[in-house]
């Protein structure tokens, strides 16, 4: 398609705007990772590399980072489990209520995190009478973290012909080999990519985490939010902060990487497949 | 389609049967019938080396906080609840020993059966706390004591005094819908329902034929009247504050310029150069109207873990030294008499890095009675108005849809 | 003779391979077993704790000791559906949520269509790798950083001040604003994937017929992508509809999500009744979506 150099231009300018937007509030951030000053002023009196070593001896924001590690694990190995399960069901099944276990899975992600973040708290508490703990905590993550898993791994064995399966039959196979050596690998870079997204959506979560996690522990976000407002920890969050996303880029290029391997079959998609991926997500 | 009738009676099935299910079991809800908790120490054992404390900004910090965990062993966490609320709701889960309640908390947790009394016996710096704290209707219940008095303190008035000029003298500058539109957009409030208390001690100055008498016992015509007053207000709010220290930072960026605070915030602002003002000493640090205020409580939690390191904290908050260092680093008037020896005010001063001050306890009237009268100790809202009205009054649970429609 | 032999000594049946046979042609058990752990997790665990929440709109609570009382009562419906300050609250609430979708279509159609069409291999992989890597920056240090960047003495008023304007302030269009911001990414992703499986020669076709490429964009763009813009509306919208951290932070307004956490504590059962309004919009809205294939864009 030909476009004019009129609409060529319009819609650069467009990609700048959206970018600027999208990264000038980044960029603020990162300055006041190196504030000297505590107190968020507007223009920065000075700048400084200060913050840096003092976030790091920070055992607070140590511990909540590790917390938050673990529960970001555990939650994305459940939600790896259970989505895998489910998606191979709907994939490679027809059967009534198909429609229904997308919409159920959905269901925890599209509503408001204080509404699932109160019905679990509720029924830890009230009806099952487990106090508050990470255990909770991993269990809520992982509910929400199943559909980004799902969607994944089911976009992907759509990809894929089930001609393959039976030839797979054909040669021998039974069920448990042609899922370890023909499902598996075809569904492996789904299955990564619906890890990182789980992970970061478990990482980053606040709301469901606030009602579901007991009094002493904290994650990197609860430990975020209890330091919002204290003029000697801000700096310290901003560092973390900008910490977290420079070393985010190793995991988003990974997603990137794995999924571009797959352009010569799935036809050209390139990046179009990371993107797929990356939209199931909040 | 049929695939999909199917899905749905599935579904439905599954729902009807757990909704059975809940209700057979009774959801399993805590069957606590209310009562209050009767449990009372008799003797106060080794630490167990941790406690676990809610309480308000600046209540367990340096240096009486290292102090207290050199001397005793006892380890302190120290979480920080921002309303009175906020305290319950922790205060609910067990997970905590011991708690500083304002009297709009206190009522509430000992009658959820959620703190213990307190054996004052085991308390012994309990015998020499001023008298008009013992005994009183927000930390003794039936007779029964639940806590130590901490200090107490009024909410006072604060101004940027570089953007609000004449200083203003009364709670007019914030309620008197003309002379809060001069500071439009700049007004600080606290966000809690227990504000509207603060509206009616307004009204008990501006419109005595309100005949409010105390400011949380207000039947439908005076609780309306403070209502409006707020709804009023609320075109000029720049914003509804909950945390200490977001107070601070709006104050500092300059996003308010005036609103009701505690000294806390107020000698906060002062130490990073902020040009604060607050009512004059005079006034005992309030406009003339009167303000409200608070008398804190350490309530120990029927549920607590370390009860011995709670009894030795409630000893130690209440010593001489310890609390002249808390009250002139918060801000408020000392619960202990022994405190206010000016040469216990001045060493506890140079402990906590402060001016010395041997007249604190005279300017915030920490031995004055006469002084507290004006002031209204936060209290819960109860339906029985207490007096001749009977149980006309408005409720806790009225004060808080009240607060959300005001807030709109 | 050998293959004889292989059959004659044929390997005994391993418990797996039994198992196998029985699940084999068996598509109901296939999918039973599949779905048992995932399905009991949801329906059971999630769907269960909704069902107790909505259980407990229907009791109600003891003003003084907060002891919730298990009597069945219609009060708190009837305190949201009937008291002005609730309706006016969740109207305002969906209105930004449906003015934040909005304006997230609006910004992010161009760039999604820049990556999808324009962007030559490189520049579609960076783009992408730029528009997934502040997701991984902190909601919160977003929020806040947006706070102060609204603050009177903040960014945004500096930058105004020059040309005699200054910025929105706190209040409900600055969480508009935050929320536009925050979301954004959530709706480049599904367009871009949409904008995808156009064909070129879809396009070009459109073209070689003689439409201008406004009436291209509204006829055969437009249409064939609007099933992923809805997909990534369902975020948009969901995430604003629920959020209370971002109205507490940047404005005095009261959205769904901040009465119900205030209430949390001492008025569960009218918490959990207001709550049910976020569920009962979500629900409609995905059934919608679903119906508009967006279920398969996402």
């Amino acid at each position: 398609m030909r476009f004019s150099r009129r609409s060529k231009i319009l819609l650069r300018v467009a990609v700048a705007i959206a970018l600027a937007f999208i990264y000038i509030p980044l960029i603020v951030i990162a300055i006041y990772a190196f504030n000297s000053s505590n107190l968020l002023e507007w223009p920065p009196p000075s700048l400084t590399l200060h913050w840096f070593p003092e976030a790091i001896k920070d055992a607070g924001a140590r511990d909540a980072f590790v917390t938050s590690l673990k529960v970001g694990a555990a939650a994305t190995a459940i939600a790896l489990l259970l989505g895998t399960l489910a998606s191979l069901a709907v994939a490679k099944h027809r059967f009534f209520g198909r429609e229904t276990v997308s919409f159920l899975v959905i269901l925890p992600i599209a509503l408001p995190g204080i509404v699932t973040g109160v019905a679990l708290s509720d029924t830890f508490t009230q009806v099952l009478g487990i106090d508050l703990s990470l255990f909770t905590v991993v269990v809520a993550h992982a509910t929400f973290c199943i559909v980004v898993v799902y969607n994944n791994v089911v976009a992907r064995l759509r990809r894929s012909s089930a001609s393959i399966d039976e030839a797979s039959a054909d040669l021998g196979a039974d069920p448990w080999q042609t899922f370890r050596y023909v499902t598996l690998p075809q569904m492996s870079t789904a299955l990564v990519a619906g890890a990182l997204l789980a992970f970061a959506l478990s990482f980053d979560e606040i709301i469901v985490t606030t009602f579901t996690i007991g009094a002493g522990e904290q994650t990197l976000p609860i430990w975020i939010f209890s330091n919002l407002f204290r003029p000697n920890q801000i700096p310290i969050v901003n560092v973390v902060a900008v910490i977290v996303v420079l070393l985010s880029i190793i995991p988003v290029y990974l997603a990137h990487r794995l999924t571009r391997e797959e352009e010569g079959v799935a036809g050209g998609r390139g990046a179009g497949a990371v993107a797929t991926e990356a939209t199931a997500m909040p | 389609m049929r695939g999909q009738g199917q899905a749905a009676r599935l579904a439905w099935l599954i729902a009807a049967g757990l909704v059975v299910a809940l209700f057979a079991t009774g959801c399993g809800s805590s069957s606590s019938t209310g009562d209050r908790n009767t449990d009372m120490a008799q003797s106060v054992g080794k630490g167990e080396g941790e406690l676990n404390l809610i309480g308000w900004a600046g209540y367990v910090a340096n240096p009486w906080k290292s102090q207290f965990e050199k001397e005793t062993g006892c380890q302190v966490n120290f979480k920080v609840g921002g309303t009175s609320d906020q305290m319950v709701q922790l205060m609910r889960t067990g997970q905590y020993d011991g708690v500083s309640a304002s009297g709009n908390a206190s009522a509430r947790l000992v009658d959820a059966g959620d703190v213990s009394p307190v054996n004052v016996n085991l308390v012994p710096n309990y015998k020499t706390i001023f008298d008009d704290l013992k005994d009183q209707p927000y930390n003794t219940f039936d007779g029964t004591h639940y806590g130590i008095p901490h200090a107490r303190g009024a909410n006072v008035l604060m101004w940027n005094k570089d953007e609000v000029k004449p200083s203003p003298t009364s709670w007019d500058v914030m309620l008197d819908p003309k002379k809060a539109q001069q500071y439009k957009g700049k007004i600080s409030v606290y966000d809690d329902p227990i504000y509207i208390a603060d509206a009616a001690v307004y009204l008990k100055t501006h419109q005595p034929d309100l005949g409010i008498d105390n400011p949380y016992e207000l039947d439908s015509k005076q609780f309306d009247a403070a209502v409006n007053l707020l709804k009023e207000q609320r075109a000029n709010v720049g914003e509804y504050w909950s945390d200490a220290l977001k107070q601070i930072s709006a104050f500092a960026g300059g996003d308010d310029w005036l609103g009701t605070t505690w000294q806390y915030q107020y000698f906060a602002l002062l130490d990073k150069g902020e040009p604060m003002d607050t009512s004059g000493e005079t006034q005992g640090f309030v406009p003339k109207e009167g303000a409200t205020g608070w008398s804190d409580t350490w309530m120990i939690s029927s549920q607590a873990a370390h009860p011995n390191c709670m009894y030795e904290w409630m000893n130690f908050i209440v010593s001489p030294k310890v609390n002249a260092e808390v009250s002139q680093y918060f801000g408020e008037a000392p619960s202990q008499s022994l405190s206010c020896k000016p040469s216990t005010l001045t060493a506890a001063a140079k402990a906590a890095g402060l001016p010395e001050n041997p007249k604190f306890c005279d300017q915030y009237h920490a031995a004055d009675q006469s002084f507290w009268k004006n002031v209204y100790y936060w209290q819960t809202p109860l339906a029985d108005c207490g007096d001749s009205r009977g149980d006309e009054c408005m409720d806790y649970n009225d004060w808080v849809s009240a607060w959300t429609d005001i807030k709109g | 003779m050998e293959a004889a032999d292989a059959l004659a000594s044929a390997p005994k049946r391993s418990v797996g391979r039994r198992l196998a046979d029985l699940f084999h042609g068996r598509r109901l058990l296939q999918v039973s077993g599949l779905l048992s752990g995932p399905l009991a997790w949801l329906v059971v665990g999630y769907i269960g704790s909704l069902i107790v929440l909505l259980v407990a709109s229907f009791w109600s609570v003891s003003a003084l000791t907060g002891e919730i009382s298990q009597t069945f009562t219609f009060d708190n419906f009837n305190t949201i559906f009937t008291e002005p300050v609730y309706r006016t609250i969740a109207w305002r609430t969906v209105r930004v949520a449906a003015l934040v979708t909005v304006t997230d279509a609006v910004l992010a159609f161009p760039i999604a269509f820049y990556m999808a069409k324009m962007a030559s291999r490189r520049a579609r992989a960076a783009l992408v790798v730029g528009i997934l890597m502040p997701l991984w920056s902190f909601y919160l240090v977003k929020v806040y950083a947006w706070r102060t960047m609204l603050s009177a003495d903040g960014v945004i008023n500096w930058a105004l001040g020059p040309l005699g304007l200054h910025g929105p302030g706190y209040g409900t269009t600055a969480v508009w604003l935050v929320m536009s911001y925050l979301w954004l990414p959530y709706m480049i992703l599904p367009i871009f994937a949409g904008l995808e499986r156009i064909p070129d020669s879809l396009l070009s076709a459109s073209e070689d017929l003689g439409a201008s490429p406004f009436t291209t964009f509204r006829r055969v763009i437009l249409p064939l992508a609007f099933p992923a813009v809805v997909a990534g509306s369902i975020f948009t919208f969901s995430l604003t509809l629920g959020d209370y951290i971002t109205p507490q932070l940047v404005s005095n307004s009261q959205f769904i999500g901040n009465v119900v956490s205030t209430n949390i504590t001492n008025n569960l059962p009218l918490a959990s009744a207001f709550a049910v309004v976020p569920i009962m919009i979500m629900v409609i809205y995905l059934l919608v979506a679903r119906a508009f294939g967006a279920f398969e864009h996402l």
